[in-house]
């Protein structure tokens, strides 16, 4: 008796490992073949039956992108960093604002304008896109500040906070307990004084959560680039690959996963360094929402 | 001064960055996209008043039925294989066995790569003669399809790549698991109640608020599906992978008729609430809310 209910247990265990190796497997694999076709020849991503381990290791593959004559990685790395330097800190420090507002302020009208900033949040960007083009073409003719062709148009907005940055805040800010405020009220401390000094020190998690969320957002984004950047010096990231496949696509198979892998390697890495944050971060949109 | 209005101007004080932001980014573009839908406007000239012109344009436009017709194939694809894998893989994930965050750190990752970059891989995974997916079909004896290239397969491609995707989904999943009350569990085991019949009394109820929320943005994010079309086949082969939002974008962008692509986004403006709408009203019959 004793000895069968622990061999269904070691089955059970079995079964969960085997069904774990195989689904983790799918999902890892296409990885793997990234990385082996990038450290291969142009003929041997071409041999049949495939070699999943490359001969020789052609990691002059990535010096090669990196210094192709028809790209500019780390231009494109650089202005990539310019938008999302400008963007994580405007989102961040606008939306800590805003949120302070929502979760530690009481007064008439909170609830409604909650609702509707919480309801701005199902408004898809390409339906607005068309007018926010019509809006900075007009911007950049009658105030004498090009916007369009320029990176403004990608981080200007987020000086005034985005609704699912100020969401996330104000659900952490409201746990913070009355009490820390109340002191410093009665010690003379002023509101932007409260929200300075003492919530924001508290709410470090919080913040990193949504500065990483953000990062990800520019780093990842195409077709906000796509529609406001012109010209190829501007380029970011996911633009810059887009041409450089458009170039090499369908013959330097090799190149062309190099090139995939300097765009995936520094979120991946990230990822492990920042694990707790984003899991955290994306439970907390999922559960609390 | 009141303390109530002291009140509000302080509130509105914390409040003006958004609240600035929200109309000249969002109200103001929403209305003009409004007016604009009404319009002729090419940006070359100012937009000249049309009445229903556009959305009568839209009516008879074979390319605008076609690209919903796609758009809907594809999300009755990846929308409930999306949710319903991602949920296996949540539970699968939620076993308590040694060196399990390894195998949720593998089933996350996908979600984390940049379309642009997850397109030229699955390019070349797909790819008719070289890809990985039909060499390991091969090996097993089958001749795989142009995953890209033959019309009844690109959409099923693209399903495909998302449910790779699914990490996100998963994580929030997982989330919901946690909070799943033990004595449940106990009390349901006691009664004699096996694997199958907890998945289904216990799991799949106290989970149901976190399975809606999933679908919600899922029915979102779908209408918005751009990236990997635009970059992987263009919209082709014969326009089976023309999206919604791509043809939204070629009107505006492409062709200039920034009237027309505004009378689409606000079609999809109200495609996207009557069915979020929909979600929530069929939600009440099989979302359960706890102490509610």
């Amino acid at each position: 008796m004793e000895s069968s209910a622990g061999q269904s247990k070691w089955v059970a265990v079995i079964l969960t490992y085997a069904a774990l190796l195989f689904a983790g497997g799918l999902m890892v694999l296409p990885f793997l073949w990234l990385i082996s076709t990038s450290l291969k020849t142009v003929p041997q991503t071409m041999q049949y039956p495939p070699r999943w381990l490359p001969h020789p290791v052609m990691l002059t593959n990535f010096v090669d992108v990196w210094h192709n004559p028809r790209a500019n990685f780390a231009l494109w790395t650089r202005n990539t960093l310019i938008i999302a330097a400008l963007t994580v800190s405007g989102v961040t420090f606008s939306s800590s604002i805003v949120a302070y507002g929502f979760a530690r302020l009481k007064f008439r009208g909170r609830g409604f304008l909650f609702a509707l900033m919480l309801s701005t949040m199902m408004i898809p960007f390409p339906v607005i896109m068309v007018p926010l083009y019509t809006i900075f073409r007009w911007l950049g003719d009658h105030t004498g500040i090009q916007w369009l062709g320029t990176f403004r148009p990608l981080w200007v907005p987020a000086w005034f906070g985005s609704a699912f940055s100020i969401f996330m805040l104000r659900q952490f800010f409201v746990t913070i307990p009355d009490e820390l405020s109340e002191a410093a009220r009665i010690d003379g401390c002023s509101e932007w004084g409260i929200y300075w000094h003492i919530i924001m020190p508290l709410s470090r998690p919080a913040l990193s959560v949504v500065a990483l969320f953000t990062f990800m957002y520019v780093w990842r984004d195409f077709l906000g680039p796509l529609v406001y950047l012109q010209r190829a010096s501007q380029f970011t990231l996911t633009l810059g690959l887009q041409s450089f496949q458009s170039q090499n696509g369908g013959t330097s198979w090799n190149l062309l996963m190099a090139a995939s892998l300097l765009v995936i390697a520094p979120v991946i890495l990230l990822f492990f360094l920042a694990q707790r944050t984003f899991i955290q971060g994306i439970a907390t949109t999922g559960l609390k929402g | 001064m009141t303390r109530e209005t002291k009140n509000v101007l302080k509130g509105v004080a914390f409040l003006s960055p958004w609240l600035i932001g929200f109309a000249a980014f969002t109200l103001i573009p929403i209305s003009l996209s409004l007016y604009y839908s009404f319009c002729n406007y090419s940006l070359v000239q100012s937009p000249l008043f049309c009445g229903w012109d556009n959305y009568r344009q839209l009516f008879h436009d074979d390319v605008f039925w076609l690209v919903l017709r796609n758009t809907f194939l594809y999300a009755a694809m990846a929308l409930p294989g999306g949710l319903i894998l991602a949920l296996a893989l949540a539970l699968l994930l939620n076993q308590k066995v040694p060196g399990q965050s390894i195998f949720r750190t593998l089933v996350f990752i996908p979600s984390l790569v940049p379309t642009i970059a997850s397109a030229a891989l699955w390019l070349w995974l797909l790819n008719q003669k070289l890809g990985l997916v039909n060499l390991l079909l091969k090996g097993i004896g089958i001749d795989g399809p142009g995953w890209l290239t033959d019309t009844r397969w690109v959409l099923p491609s693209f399903a495909l790549m998302s449910v790779w995707a699914c990490g996100n989904t998963v994580v929030i999943y997982l989330a919901g698991l946690q909070d799943v009350p033990r004595e449940l569990y106990e009390a349901a085991e006691l009664d004699g109640a096996g694997a199958m019949r907890r998945l289904w009394h216990v799991t799949l109820p106290m989970l149901s608020p976190v399975i809606f929320f999933n679908l919600v943005i899922a029915i979102i994010g779908v209408l918005q599906v751009f990236d990997a079309p635009y970059l992987m086949t263009a919209g082709g082969p014969d326009r089976a992978s023309y999206f919604f939002t791509y043809y939204l974008y070629d009107s505006g962008f492409t062709y200039l008729r920034m009237g027309y692509a505004s009378a689409m986004a606000w079609i999809q403006l109200l495609i996207v609430l009557a069915m979020t709408g929909l979600a929530f009203w069929s939600s009440k019959k099989w979302v359960y809310y706890q102490g509610k």
